[in-house]
């Protein structure tokens, strides 16, 4: 891996009585897209908000393109966009404006025109920010967090509250921008989002990272188990199956055998050994792979949207 | 410098589609002038310089209330944490406000010029000059004012409260719409701290067609208008808040209330000294004076 863009070491933060943050870290290399994922309230916002500058920890160490977010000045901000979660134009700005005063602050920028082409906006050049849907006012804050063509770009919930088609929409953009190779930290609390589009993840819960890797890595070392449902001509015994390499867990479910397999490979080879040996024929046969939810259900004892 | 240009021409933008900002800033002011001049004006031409002196006054002094709520709003909107992730610091903001509120303002002073001299027939014009430099200070002035209340507030709500407040004893103990000498004796001891009493006796005195004042004689009414405005603008930049949660320091208020010290120390020698009175009574009596009240009226 290349040198890490985004260093985050053992961050505390507290607002009062809670502890938002109790000890975070991870790094993100170049040209990277790194997940938090969590449920509202676990930390992502606190962890993104103190890397974009917008708050102090109260411990621990942060570096964005090797630059402390907190007194880099406009070195820093030069190297950054961002997508805040609660953020806001002025009713009647409009869409062109905005890109264009937002523009005007960097040295070196990106085009209007070329922005809102790309983000799917040239129609709406001329409407006011308060005349835009949910989605379009999403586009915009993607497009202003890249007016100045940054190194990194913090995504906060890029895709919350918003419909499943639109939400497709900005998983495209965000898929063009890995392509550009910019370093990219979302935070998201859908599962699907996070294994579609980061190269690596962190889950956090109550201020900690829990886990952290590639999501498939995740499933792998997780103890996730992966469902494999087969059906075959004659009916097995239930016990036979059972004893199975890497079978953890056994049941029927109508015509189906249901087998909780930790290492799916060896499971399937013993499987088709052992139907051949009991002249046995298989008829179907379908893997489930453990999503990140049924990583965070496992790590947490709680579902994700909770 | 150019982001506080192109913030001040944005802003610029966005008030001119605003029309309660419309309405407070053009369309109020110029009916103040109606009935100042319409009505008041009426049984005495002389006294139009004087009256549009206190709707000048009025005009300015709004200023306050327009960018403390706009402020507000930008900040409880989360407006402005977007900006505070852009390469903007809180003196560029800031002085996007004042710049921008100070070029809007103009239009209607002149507008009010010159609907005295076409509809009211107003002939001289006193000390233009010194009007002039009144007018700028004095719209610097009561905006940095607005920005000082907005960095001390928690919501809009309490920022239109305490605008209330201040916007009456403004309106009434300054002499912009009460005679000054009218006022009873303690009253005008209070208004003598005043920053808006300054600037309608300021007004008022350099519009005297009579014997308008000089620039010179403005000295100490300039001079606390000035120190007024830095202090207001540093403190203001100090206690900039970005995020619509974030609360002010505890002595936030306390360094909010140093930005009328020179008016504190003006008010002190003006109680001693009592200039702004006796000017006003002259100032009336002359007005009287060149117009009898058997002169038939227009």
């Amino acid at each position: 891996m290349s040198t890490a863009v985004i260093e985050v070491e053992n961050l505390t933060k507290r607002y009062g009585d809670v502890e938002a943050l109790r000890g975070v870290s991870f790094s993100v290399s170049e040209g990277e897209v790194f997940g938090l994922l969590g449920p509202n309230g676990a930390g992502k916002t606190s962890t993104v908000e103190i890397l974009e500058g917008l708050r102090t920890p109260d411990n621990g160490r942060v570096s964005v393109c090797g630059l402390d977010p907190q007194h880099s000045g406009a070195e820093f901000k030069y190297a950054i966009g961002a997508a805040l979660q609660s953020t806001a134009l002025p009713d009647k700005m409009r869409v062109r404006e905005a890109l264009d005063l937002f523009g005007s602050f960097y040295p070196r920028r990106r085009g209007t025109t070329e922005l809102l082409k790309r983000f799917g906006l040239e129609e709406k050049r001329n409407a006011f920010y308060s005349q835009l849907s949910g989605g379009q006012k999403q586009r915009l804050a993607l497009a202003m967090a890249l007016v100045n063509d940054p190194r990194v770009v913090f995504l906060d919930e890029p895709t919350a509250g918003l419909d499943p088609q639109v939400r497709r929409e900005i998983y495209a953009i965000i898929e063009e921008l890995k392509k550009e190779k910019k370093t990219i930290l979302l935070t998201t609390h859908y599962i699907e989002e996070a294994e579609r589009l980061c190269d690596r993840v962190a889950i956090i819960d109550h201020g900690n990272v829990i886990a952290l890797g590639t999501p498939r890595e995740l499933k792998e070392r997780s103890g996730a188990v992966t469902r494999i449902t087969v059906r075959v001509a004659r009916p097995e015994t239930n016990g036979a199956l059972n004893t199975l390499e890497g079978v953890a867990e056994c049941r029927t479910e109508a015509d189906d055998y249901l087998l909780y397999s930790t290492r799916v490979p060896r499971t399937i080879v013993a499987l088709v050994k052992h139907l051949e040996e009991q002249n046995n024929e298989l008829v179907s046969l379908e893997i489930s792979a453990p999503s990140l939810e049924d990583i965070f259900l496992e790590l947490t004892g709680r579902r994700l949207r909770d | 410098m150019s982001h506080t240009w192109a913030l001040t021409l944005s802003r610029m933008r966005l008030a001119m589609r605003n029309r309660a900002f419309l309405f407070f800033s053009l369309i109020m002011p110029i009916g103040f002038l109606f009935i100042y001049a319409g009505i008041l004006g009426r049984q005495n031409g002389a006294a139009i310089p004087f009256l549009l002196a206190d709707v000048l006054a009025l005009t300015v002094m709004g200023s306050f209330w327009g960018l403390s709520v706009q402020l507000v709003t930008f900040r409880e909107q989360g407006i402005l944490r977007r900006f505070r992730v852009a390469p903007i610091s809180a003196s560029a903001m800031l002085a996007s406000s004042i710049i921008s509120n100070y070029v809007l303002t103009i239009p209607t002073i002149i507008i009010e010029f010159y609907l005295s001299r076409k509809v009211f027939h107003m002939s001289g014009m006193g000390n233009l000059v010194g009007v002039f430099v009144l007018l700028t200070l004095g719209i610097v002035t009561f905006a940095t004012l607005g920005l000082v209340i907005s960095s001390v507030t928690n919501s809009m709500q309490e920022t239109q409260i305490i605008n209330q407040i201040i916007w009456f004893a403004f309106l009434f103990l300054s002499g912009a719409t009460v005679p000054f000498p009218s006022l009873p004796g303690a009253v005008q001891r209070v208004a003598y701290f005043l920053p808006a009493t300054y600037l309608v006796s300021g007004l008022q005195q350099s519009m005297s067609a009579v014997d308008p004042v000089g620039i010179s004689e403005l000295g100490l009414n300039l001079a606390s208008m000035i120190g007024c405005t830095i202090i207001a603008f540093l403190v203001s930049a100090q206690l900039f808040r970005w995020e619509p949660e974030a609360k002010p320091p505890r002595r936030a208020k306390l360094w909010a209330a140093a930005a009328i010290i020179p008016f504190l120390l003006l008010g002190i020698w003006e109680n001693k000294h009592e200039h702004v009175l006796a000017r006003a009574i002259s100032d009336y009596q002359s007005i009287e004076r060149t117009s009898p009240p058997e002169t038939p009226v227009r």
